[in-house]
């Protein structure tokens, strides 16, 4: 268990060191790619990214749920929910390389 | 209708006409390799604002065929997993439901 973080700006270097873009380009191209798919699910669609996973949004109803510290009974508003399901080849690599335990 | 990859790769090229659509698409690759290897790694990815990814290890434990009601032992296993961050959280909900 390594416990270090991965952040925007390690994915802004491994596009920099890949494209040899300058390092600006390659943070706003990172940015730019988060963007569009948080554009897509905002307007409900599915993003799917082949051999990484796919992110759906699903809709939930309205139901009845307790605050936790006084057991008091209160209503949760329908809302949108946002699922990562990760590809077989995901979930392969990630037991593949080190259990990591 | 879902967006695939490859339409993501367009949008982004369209909005950038100088670079090639094989640097794009080696750009979302880039990126989506970069969080595979970081999960592989057993390492936590931070995304502001989108999510975040983790890992969750799951011990090994006895499980039962549905079926046959048989004992079979299944091998301790991680897996991925993603936590939506609080901005998409409220992206997605503020145009109501």
């Amino acid at each position: 268990m390594s416990g270090k973080t991965i952040t925007r700006a390690d994915l802004c270097e491994a596009v920099y060191q890949k494209l040899g873009l300058s390092r600006t380009e390659s943070a706003a191209l990172v940015e730019l790619v988060l963007q569009e798919i948080t554009d897509c699910l905002e307007r409900g669609e599915t993003v799917k990214l082949s051999s990484f996973g796919s992110f759906v949004v699903r809709k939930k109803g309205q139901r009845i749920g307790r605050n936790p510290k006084t057991g008091k009974e209160v209503p949760i508003s329908p809302r949108r929910v946002m699922v990562f399901k990760p590809s077989a080849i995901l979930k392969q690599r990630i037991n593949a390389d080190g259990q990591g335990s | 209708m879902p967006m695939i990859k490859s339409e993501l790769v367009q949008r982004i090229s369209t909005q950038n006409p100088h670079l090639y659509q094989r640097d794009v698409e080696n750009i979302v690759n880039a990126i989506l390799g970069e969080i595979t290897s970081a999960l592989a790694r057993g390492d936590r990815v931070e995304l502001r604002g989108f999510g975040a990814f983790s890992v969750k290890h799951r011990p090994a434990r006895t499980g039962r065929n549905p079926r046959t009601g048989a004992h079979v032992a299944v091998a301790k296993k991680s897996v991925p997993f993603f936590k939506t961050g609080k901005e998409m959280r409220e992206r997605l909900n503020k145009n109501g439901v």
